[in-house]
């Protein structure tokens, strides 16, 4: 045993070293460089804040997929299509619950996003083991086919939304309270919202590192990652695992609907099509199957997709596929490349 | 010489040869067939999309690589015959620049993809074209100064292409032979003639190269064949031929938009067409985009009445409502990729093989 071979203190030594910092460097280095061309720090400080909100959505939303995909080698296209399911699932409380949005209390604010946020995940969690057995089990590693099924799984998805709740989009109140912005000092101004998103987002991620790093089915699942033959061999159901984590990425898409809907105030059923296109980007830059990867590539993407509106908006358009090209041309595996056995 | 035309690639069943068969006289006579603007507008429709779903069909079906910018490429033909048609004059030198900056971008831009993404992971494809094709349906409707945004481009075509030319002083077989005609044939001679360029192509030693990466990549390359160089060209050739198709659709309606050429729907009824008519092999293309845009033209008509008759139910007269096309089109999408891998033309020559 490895235990016996390495003293424990090495051991600690071998892991912290694994940890890459450069990449980490880097999303701060974008942070401070922006400064300077930004210019006015309290822009700078809201620039900052939205981003990372917004980088916290992405992560929460791409998390599954990259997670999916490291498992199973599974691509799952559909994938959008949950974060649309979630968001549209929430009018199912937000259109009975009208009074307690309108109300000014945080408590029955709270309490409602959290219902949104429960439904949500329920229904997307659920939807997402059906989406599993109906529509990727029969192409297992099968990638042409994979991508085309599922493609065409999120088209009738998305058409279903349109049967259910219309074609047209429909618009969502921010509950009372989360409305507005806090003030620190006497210019930097912070939408409350984005600073709730950035929270929830910052628990989801405390979460999944805490499931990843410090449980046994997270120790499973890492490993599965790296070398799914061998964690078949030492006796557990890959299968299982896997669909626990499609249904556990799926609920996470629901969730990052919700935030997301809030966020745009206005629900398309083409949203999580739109959204898929940030997720693909951020978890190719990222390295596909990699969870930090996904983080920090969503962090990356979404700051300065931000910092470009604002400097040039033109160039806001491409910022993201010149940023995805420049990473490969870096690192053409992504920023943490998963090793493959 | 039928052979040498079709490069030795023959349909291989008899039920298939007849219906290429009807599809080609069809679609060569189609102007004194059939009376009235809508029939020829789907006649040139069709010519369009079997070059465009050809040129699908060698990435997807012979190299077995997904591209989502299949449209884009469509809609840079469609662009480049557009912008230079309006912003100069509408002669023949205008149009050849469109058309030859148009082919020169499409190749720039796949080959520059396929060198991005295919280097690393053939499905990194899927996912770069995705991004890149949504990102530059964005930018042709946010620059509105050079693609019209939104509204798209009219423009006026030369002289020879305009319904007030006549060709001929009488009409023949009592059609009077017009621009329109002029286009439609010049659309129909093209598409032939890419068909066959593509056909030849796919059944070379290139073409054979192709095949083998599609079923192995990795003993392909260990064959001594660079998978990414093969690749990569296929995928250029291909984007060549879209927006090729694209140059021949902005021609045929004189207009160019987001919706004609750059929507996401295209993409998905180029996919449809390519697996109901069956991937790897050409002749799927015909077949699949003559049967899909016939549906599209006169199903939703059908979907129309279903949805009237059901009014009275809860669900169904949405379900069956003709906005709601892409769904049913999702659902049998869904279906043939299980159930019809090879297709309509797969199907047939398994029966023929059979029977013989």
């Amino acid at each position: 045993m490895s235990d016996a071979t390495i003293p424990a203190k090495e051991e600690a030594a071998l892991a912290v070293a694994r940890i890459d910092w450069i990449p980490i460097a880097l999303t701060v280095g974008i942070a401070l460089a922006a400064l300077p061309l930004v210019g006015s720090f309290p822009t700078w400080v809201t620039l900052t804040v939205a981003g990372l909100a917004m980088g916290m959505m992405i992560f929460i939303m791409a998390s599954g997929l990259t997670l999916v995909f490291g498992l199973m080698d599974v691509i799952n296209f559909g994938h959008g299509v949950f974060i649309s399911v979630g968001a549209y699932v929430s009018l199912l409380v937000l259109w009975p619950l009208a009074g307690w949005v309108a109300a000014p209390s945080v408590v029955l604010n709270v309490s409602v996003l959290l219902l949104c946020i429960l439904v949500a995940m329920a229904t997307t969690g659920l939807f997402g083991w059906a989406f599993e057995r109906v529509i990727v089990r029969p192409v297992y590693g099968q990638h042409l086919k994979q991508i085309l099924v599922t493609m065409g799984g999120l088209i009738v998805v998305e058409q279903l939304i349109h049967v259910f709740w219309g074609a047209s989009p429909i618009t969502i109140a921010l509950p009372e309270t989360f409305r507005g912005a806090f003030a620190f000092g006497p210019d930097v101004v912070v939408e409350r919202y984005r600073v709730i998103v950035v929270a929830v987002g910052l628990v989801v991620l405390a979460g999944m590192l805490l499931v990843l790093g410090r449980t046994r089915i997270g120790l499973l699942v890492r490993a599965g990652v790296e070398n799914p033959e061998m964690v078949e061999a030492l006796g557990y159901h890959i299968r299982r695992l896997f669909i626990g984590v499609f249904v556990m990425g799926s609920a996470l898409a629901g969730l990052g609907g919700v935030m997301w809907g809030f966020y745009q105030q206005t629900l398309t059923a083409g949203m999580g099509m739109q959204v898929l296109v940030l997720i693909f980007i951020v978890v190719i830059i990222g390295g596909l199957g990699s969870i930090g990867g996904c983080f920090i590539g969503s962090l990356i993407v979404a700051l300065v997709a931000n910092y470009a509106a604002f400097l040039e908006p033109k160039i806001a358009l491409v910022s993201n596929i010149a940023l995805m090209l420049i990473v490969l041309l870096w690192r053409p595996q992504g920023l943490y490349p998963v090793n493959k056995h | 010489m039928l052979a040498r035309l079709l490069s030795r690639d023959l349909p291989r069943s008899g039920a298939l040869s007849a219906a290429l068969l009807v599809i080609l006289i069809g679609l060569a006579f189609a102007p004194f067939l059939f009376a009235g603007a809508q029939p020829l507008n789907v006649a040139a429709k069709i010519c369009v999309f079997v070059l465009l779903v050809a040129a699908y069909d060698l990435l997807l079906g012979y190299t077995g690589i997904v591209s989502f910018a299949h449209t884009m490429f469509f809609g840079i033909g469609g662009y480049g015959v557009a912008i230079a048609l309006a912003r100069f004059d509408a002669g023949w030198g205008a149009l050849a620049l469109g058309i030859v900056a148009a082919c020169a971008l499409a190749g720039a831009l796949a080959l520059v993809i396929g060198l991005f993404s295919l280097r690393v992971r053939a499905i990194f494809f899927a996912m770069i074209t995705l991004a890149v094709a949504s990102v530059f349906a964005v930018l042709a409707s946010q620059l509105s100064g050079i693609t019209g945004g939104e509204d798209g481009l009219n423009y006026r075509v030369p002289e020879l292409l305009r319904p007030s030319f006549r060709l001929f002083e009488n009409p023949v077989f009592g059609t009077v032979v017009n621009g329109r005609i002029v286009t439609y044939y010049v659309v129909f001679a093209v598409a032939l003639a890419g068909f066959l360029v593509l056909l030849r192509i796919v059944n070379s030693p290139f073409g054979r190269v192709l095949q083998a990466i599609r079923e192995n990549d990795f003993r392909a390359e260990a064959l001594g064949y660079p998978v990414v160089v093969y690749r990569s060209i296929a995928s250029v050739i291909s984007a060549v031929a879209a927006a090729l198709a694209g140059i021949l659709l902005a021609l045929w309606l004189r207009y160019t938009g987001p919706d004609t050429t750059l929507s996401f729907t295209i993409m998905i009824d180029v996919l449809l067409m390519v697996v109901i008519g069956g991937m790897g092999t050409l002749y799927g293309a015909v077949i699949g985009a003559t049967l899909m845009i016939m549906a599209e033209n006169y199903l939703q008509v059908l979907m129309g009445r279903l949805s009237e008759a059901t009014a009275g139910l809860p669900l169904l007269p949405a379900l069956f409502s003709p906005d709601r096309w892409l769904l049913w089109l999702g659902i049998l999408f869904v279906l043939s990729v299980y159930f019809f891998p090879a297709g309509i033309v797969g199907r047939l020559r398994a029966g023929a093989a059979r029977n013989s």
